[in-house]
């Protein structure tokens, strides 16, 4: 019989959860082990081909390369902040390309590997972290989002977008062209917010096609996730009446079979799924982060064997599925990405003051025209040297 | 066609006319559908419309914007219903961070056509957190905009041209006058624009501005004043942002006096932005300064005292009568 905790209200939650797992504990589900063995699972077992192989490989080698440069540029004094994403390909390759053109993405400000999915130009992302713009891209294009830097603030804009689709009739319809599901992305920290735990009751009610994923990188911050939650975070989704899964988010084959699955689930019209994508942060928050005042190198050590990237490179070779030429031309794009980024990002010119002004309404008022007006008039004096 | 009706009743008319006139108009809100909202503003169209388009929403004021904001996106019209003004508070990241700016922050790309109908105001009652007035919260936040009925005509062109609108407007009803006077509604008229204020009693010897539910308590005290054989212009600002001082300024260049009066607190409030914009705008036509009249810097309080907090036609005449002092 289960010892009783010793505060007299009911079991201890290591009784009803199980003890704490620092690798996930064994419902992880995991397809490509760290060691670069395949492995499979009765549930989310997928056929993978050898191109689908080398393009997640690819697509997590330029993710890094985009990041690492982007952190370059900062420290170059290029951007203001960054915020990385080393460690977290997996989770987000894996995501991004399970998605289907008509879904639609709510990033939060990490996604940097699903935007390049969704073939989002990464300069774009590069110009909201330098300050030129606010996000450049159409979000109806390739349906995805802009960044979002209030913490789960989307969460809850997912879910209404997700009550949209049902209502246009493009969910349920067995038409997987039209068929279609939104992809919300947050954070462990985010798990605390009112906004998320409010999405996860709106969608449960309305049965809205949406997949929560939440990339559990282990830290918001300096906080641990032990600050944010005394459970595994998969298992809060049973609370609001929808099943949790929590993926190896390291494991880019397990996350697109997982996600895969779940987003299907979503536009069959059987409602939102909680993905917790198990991974971790390897570098800072942001740029302006200092991790080794709060976290042990020793932990940051064992992160790095269970590296997403080196794990698929692994298995590749073992299994002949790549050549040195193929690694060989990847490498070159990486270069290529990072020479592209690199003097792109410098070149991107910082907006005219006056467009400050635009797009504050879609109806412009008289009152902020006049503003605008005199702005421009008071600017006008200082013309020919004078300032 | 004319018909007699309250303000609850013209705002229940104008609601069912633009969600016939357009399919993608929703309503969204804690008890607006089978219960048609506890001021029965939405009485009678969920039973019309459907439970898609008339939404009972989770307890979850900051879930009912934020999943607005993402209906927005697909191309709706969502109308969200904020049961009353203490409650918004937990839906004001939303607003001010999310609604109001999407628009700015998409260059253009994604528009915010979405209503957050707020009944507010005391004079009812009510306990605490049911009789505020936070409208400058709402106007000093750029990209939003905000507007307030005193009437029942008023209210019923402009719930409609609210919802019509592209930008996110916050409507805010004035509660104590949902059931109190009837007026003659012509669903045939010719309405004005929606960000227009309007001078709704002529006169000659001061302005008295004014919105929302203290637009009576000015015409009580401009019939007042009349029988002591001083004249006063009344004008209802209707639209708070923006603000449209082209009829305020008008008026006070010819009266040279104005009182600004609202409930809200007087402290950095709407009449504050007013008085300063007349004093910028037509200073040498000013024979006094522009004086407020609102409510005092506390709390709203209790409602066995809360005729104390409110200003009442005796408390703008005092205004007046300082205003001829000087």
């Amino acid at each position: 019989m289960a010892q009783q905790s010793g505060d007299g209200f009911g079991p201890d939650l290591a009784d009803v959860f199980g003890p704490a797992h620092s690798d996930g504990g064994p419902e992880l589900v995991q397809l490509l082990t760290p060691e670069g063995e395949r492995v499979h699972h009765p549930e989310f077992d997928l056929d993978f081909s050898a191109e689908e192989l080398r393009g997640f490989y690819r697509d997590m080698v330029l993710t890094r390369r985009l990041d690492v440069e982007a952190t370059a540029l900062q420290r170059h004094g290029e951007l203001g902040i960054w915020a990385q994403l080393l460690g977290q390909e997996a989770a987000q390759i894996g995501a991004g390309r399970a998605l289907r053109p008509q879904d639609h993405v709510f990033p939060t400000y990490r996604e940097h590997g699903v935007a390049w999915c969704r073939g989002i130009d990464p300069l774009q992302l590069l110009g909201l972290f330098r300050g030129v713009d606010h996000g450049s891209w159409d979000p109806e294009e390739r349906h995805f989002g802009l960044y979002t830097i209030v913490i789960g603030a989307q969460c809850l804009h997912a879910v209404g977008y997700a009550m949209g689709m049902q209502r246009d009739g493009d969910v349920g319809t067995g038409d997987p062209d039209r068929d279609a599901a939104v992809l919300a992305h947050f954070g462990d920290g985010a798990s605390s917010q009112g906004d998320v735990n409010e999405s996860f009751i709106f969608a449960a009610s309305y049965n809205a096609p949406v997949v929560f994923f939440c990339q559990n990188n282990q830290w918001a911050i300096s906080e641990p996730i032990e600050r944010q939650s005394r459970i595994p975070l998969y298992q809060r989704a049973l609370g609001f009446g929808f099943p949790g899964i929590r993926v190896d988010g390291n494991d880019v084959l397990a996350t697109y079979a997982v996600t895969r699955a779940a987003l299907q689930r979503a536009r069959d019209g059987q409602g939102p799924t909680f993905v917790e994508a198990y991974t971790y942060r390897m570098g800072a928050h942001t740029t302006t982060d200092d991790p080794t005042r709060y976290r042990l190198s020793d932990d940051v050590e064992r992160w790095k064997l269970r590296d997403p990237i080196a794990r698929v490179e692994v298995y590749l070779k073992r299994n002949g599925l790549v050549d040195e030429a193929f690694l060989e031309a990847v490498a070159d794009e990486a270069d290529q990405l990072g020479a592209t980024l690199r003097e792109g990002c410098k070149a991107l010119p910082d907006p005219a003051p006056l467009s400050m002004f635009d797009h504050v309404y879609a109806e412009m008022t008289e009152e902020l025209a006049a503003q605008r007006d005199g702005y421009a008039a008071y600017r006008e004096t200082f013309e020919g040297g004078v300032a | 066609m004319s018909q007699r009706v309250t303000l609850a009743k013209a705002l229940n008319m104008g609601l069912r006319r633009a969600m016939e006139d357009d399919d993608k108009v929703l309503l969204m809100g804690e008890d607006v559908g089978k219960l048609g909202g506890v001021f029965r503003i939405t009485d009678g169209l969920q039973k019309d419309f459907g439970e898609d388009r008339v939404i009972d929403s989770p307890l979850a004021e900051s879930g009912i914007v934020g999943t607005a904001v993402g209906l927005a996106m697909r191309g709706y019209r969502p109308v969200v219903e904020i049961q009353f003004d203490g409650f918004v508070y937990p839906a004001y990241d939303q607003i001010v961070c999310q609604v109001a700016k999407i628009h700015y922050r998409s260059r253009g790309r994604v528009k915010m056509p979405m209503v957050i109908r707020i009944p507010y105001g005391g004079g009812i009652g009510a306990v605490e957190h049911h009789s505020e007035s936070p409208e400058a919260q709402f106007a000093h936040t750029p990209g939003l905009k905000v507007v307030t009925c005193s009437n029942p005509v008023d209210g019923y062109w402009m719930i409609q041209q609210a919802i019509a609108c592209d930008d996110p407007v916050v409507f805010l009803e004035p509660k104590r006058q949902y059931h109190a006077d009837k007026a003659d509604l012509d669903d045939q008229a010719t309405p004005d624009p929606l960000f227009t204020s309007r001078i709704v009693r002529p006169g000659t010897d001061a302005t008295l501005i004014s919105y929302g539910p203290m637009v009576k308590t000015a015409m009580k005290a401009a019939e007042a004043a009349a029988t002591e054989g001083r004249s006063l212009e009344v004008v209802d600002l209707r639209t708070l942002s923006p603000l449209d001082m082209t009829p305020v300024l008008d008026s006070v260049r010819r009266t040279g006096r104005a009182v600004v009066t609202h409930e809200a607190h007087v402290n950095l409030g709407m009449g504050a932005e007013v008085a300063a914009r007349i004093t910028e705008e037509c200073f040498y036509s000013l024979e006094a300064p522009v004086l407020r009249v609102g409510g005092f810097d506390t709390p709203y309080p209790a409602s066995r005292i809360e005729e104390d907090f409110l200003p009442d036609l005796d408390r703008v005449l005092d205004a007046v009568d300082r205003s001829f002092d000087f």
